[in-house]
């Protein structure tokens, strides 16, 4: 019995003395726990503050976040200086979580950052192109676009060209938007206001290169493009004509057009233009062009050159997606000084129409024909079939028959091809 | 020389001083609001008509005629204009109505704007607007907010009319408040109806009215319609009994009436903007026709 109760208390002892343990076991977990639970807190308050700090910071600038929402990079001065009218509702905030460009703090900083686009240009070639055969393939130019409101008076646009031969500054000028008299100032370097081919980026010609007179007359694919000061006024006109007259003076230095060789050997270029809505759904635009400066032959010679240019175009409204025609016509004179006081008078045209045949689809053709630059009698001759196709408004395949006699007697028939493909937010041209 | 004396010449009858406001909008249905708000005050016109598709206009040198004479230029903005109003406000040589100056109101800053995309948007998304649906007009309530603030603006270029544009302006929406009673009222027994529509045109009207637009036959926005989509799209109609595909006028008919026939459904060509047709000239009469032929047709369909 003594055993018996001897053991029990031992066991009872042992008992406390375990229990005793987890006890202190259990406190000591508690005391972690509290611990955790303390630190944990701490952590809480420590994400709340940065929290409200990220808050404030977003609120503090609302000038900068609010705009990028709901304003096109392109008209966003007109936020910040167009105050919500007095007494009306702010705009409502759209239901749903707000849009994520980036960080808060990143679209701020890139609010003022010009529009920025990328437009690729690869061209292939087969078939006999002699004599001036193009590469087989190449990506012929990527056009790099910087387009952005300056100030209140004034925006510019910058357009690089990275070629297979380099980069070159296509175009790049200052334009005064708000000039009294409705007069409009350029700066920079552009492409000189001659004719319509002249005026034309790469990518919104309707063929895959540039007509025979073009490149024969007035400088190929850079044409007259230098660095100069345009001005432009649109001028009184009746019976609803739009007729405006541009004066240019450059540098004088256009490849294979004009070259200056001292300060006063500038080049100048006016044109006349006026164009007319037919109906709602025709009009017709017709131009005048002439252009003068020193001859890249020899110093004394000077070259001029004069244009006319016609174009038609037919959109129904209704269905203006889906179908329209464009007719061009350009014909160029040169007055083209040569050595020994003989004066070469090359002159050339193309004809063009494009119809649009469905939504994505539009066929076209061109006739060419034009003297060379330094002799007058030498002429070529040329005619194209076009196929364009848009996968959408941002990409295009184009195909191009070509046929070309050259004034050499050799004939060029080709099978010209294009992909062109447009990043970013690329302005529209002027019509 | 003649080119100065013509500049010359064009100098000397530009000084003349208007007698009413002329004001552009860059599509009909700020037009037809600014109607209402400037009365007999103001000179209205637009650039695009209301059965064009206004993502796709051409910049005429005809509309810079206008907008050189310009005192206020109105647009819908959130990008809608992008590719064709730009150069016309640059080629204007109108200080007033340049991006930033007293006289160009994006109408958009005032209004509930659906559909502002999350994450990051590509072009693989199709024509996808960043900033938001820009067919907001279709809300009246954003028809409402549009009124004010144009009566803001004309009474900020005009402050001897202050009072009349405001007294126009009540009449607005008077007659708005009215309206949209009766347009409830049309609608009300159509409530949770699903529908097909072409474009992303009616996310505004959808949701006052409440529409389920279940799907669209362009199978991205501004992407024409493919023959897989297509097949999806009629599938879709089958499984889920939807008979109604909604058309803006100028898209081509010939997808959606092929969608209609295989489903035994109906297109029906609903305006997105005044001037749509010839008897749809101001914004009443815009909800009018579209609310008067939607009933129509849905009490016809199950």
């Amino acid at each position: 019995m003594r055993h018996v109760l001897f053991v029990a208390f031992a066991g009872c002892l042992g008992s406390f003395t375990v229990a005793a343990q987890d006890t202190a076991e259990l406190l000591n977990r508690m005391k972690a726990m509290e611990d955790k639970i303390k630190s944990l807190e701490a952590e809480v308050q420590e994400l709340k503050g940065q929290q409200a700090a990220l808050i404030a910071a977003v609120t503090a600038a609302p000038s900068s976040a609010a705009p990028a929402r709901q304003v096109p990079p392109a008209l966003t001065a007109t936020t910040a200086a167009e105050p919500a009218p007095a007494g009306l509702a702010a705009p409502q905030v759209p239901s749903g979580p707000l849009p994520v460009y980036g960080g808060a703090s990143a679209a701020g900083s890139k609010v003022f950052n010009p529009d920025i686009s990328v437009i690729g240009d690869f061209l292939g070639a087969i078939g006999n192109g002699n004599p001036r055969a193009t590469p087989a393939l190449q990506m012929h130019e990527s056009e790099v676009g910087f387009q952005a409101i300056i100030d209140p008076y004034a925006r510019a646009d910058f357009f690089m060209s990275f070629g297979e031969e380099g980069v070159n500054l296509e175009e790049g000028f200052l334009t005064f938007t708000t000039l009294p008299l409705g007069i409009q100032l350029k700066v920079g370097k552009m492409r000189a206001a001659f004719g319509k081919v002249n005026t034309l980026h790469n990518h919104v010609l309707p063929w895959t290169n540039r007509p025979l007179v073009t490149q024969n007359l007035v400088g190929g694919e850079d044409g007259i493009n230098d660095a100069g000061l345009s001005i432009s006024r649109i001028l009184p006109a009746p019976k609803n004509i739009f007729l405006e007259g541009t004066a240019q003076i450059y540098r004088g230095d256009s490849d294979d057009v004009f070259h200056s060789y001292r300060r006063s050997d500038v080049s100048t270029v006016a044109h006349l233009r006026a164009y007319r809505d037919i109906t709602e759904s025709t009009n017709i635009d017709l131009g005048v062009s002439y252009a003068r400066g020193h001859s890249p032959v020899a110093e004394p010679l000077i070259n001029q050159l004069y244009g006319m240019d016609a174009t038609v175009r037919w959109k129904p409204l209704r269905r203006s997606i889906y179908h329209s025609l464009v007719g061009r016509f350009e014909y160029i004179w040169d007055r083209a000084e040569q050595p020994l006081q003989a004066l070469s008078t090359p002159a050339g045209f193309y004809i063009s129409g494009e119809y649009q045949i469905a939504r994505r689809w539009f066929f076209g053709t061109r006739y060419d024909h034009s003297g060379r630059f330094n002799n007058a009698q030498l002429i070529d001759t040329g005619g194209s079939l076009i196929l364009t196709y848009w996968p959408s408004e941002f990409s295009q395949i184009r195909g191009q028959f070509q046929r070309t006699s050259y004034a050499e007697g050799l004939t060029a028939n080709e099978l010209l091809f294009q992909f062109q493909f447009s990043m970013g937010a690329h302005g529209a041209h002027p019509f | 020389m003649a080119l100065l004396i013509a500049f010359s010449l064009g100098t000397a009858g530009s000084g003349l001083a208007a007698s009413k406001l002329n004001i552009m909008t860059s599509t009909q249905d700020p037009a037809a609001i600014t109607r209402e708000i400037g009365g007999d005050r103001v000179n209205v016109d637009s650039i695009a008509k209301g059965y064009q598709d206004p993502h796709f206009v051409e910049p005429k040198p005809s509309f810079l005629l206008k907008l050189m004479k310009a005192d206020l230029l109105e647009v819908v903005g959130l990008e809608l204009e992008i590719g064709w109003l730009p150069p016309l406000i640059t080629q204007s040589r109108n200080a007033k109505v340049q991006v930033g100056a007293s006289g160009y109101l994006d109408l958009s800053r005032y209004c509930e704007i659906l559909e502002i995309p999350t994450g990051q948007v590509t072009r693989a998304m199709g024509d996808v607007h960043p900033l938001g649906n820009p067919h907001y007009w279709l809300n009246p309530e954003n028809g409402r907010r549009m009124a004010k603030a144009i009566q803001q603006k004309l009474a900020e270029l005009r402050p001897e009319d202050t009072a009349y544009f405001a007294q126009r302006e009540a009449d607005f929406e008077r007659r708005l408040t009215d309206s949209e009673k009766r347009w409830d009222g049309a609608m009300a027994p159509y409530r949770g109806r699903k529908v097909i529509t072409y474009h992303r045109s009616w996310p505004n009207f959808a949701k006052v009215f409440d529409l389920d637009v279940v799907d669209y036959v362009e199978p991205k926005p501004g992407i024409p319609p493919t023959p897989s989509h297509t097949l999806e799209l009629i599938n879709l109609m089958k499984r889920e009994g939807i008979k109604l595909i909604l058309v803006e006028p100028y898209f081509d008919l010939r997808t959606p009436n092929a969608i209609a026939g295989a489903v035994g459904g109906q297109v029906l060509v609903l305006l997105p903007s005044v001037g749509g047709v010839k008897e749809v000239n101001d914004y009443f009469q815009l909800f009018d026709y579209d609310i008067n032929l939607l009933s129509t047709t849905l009490a016809k369909t199950k």
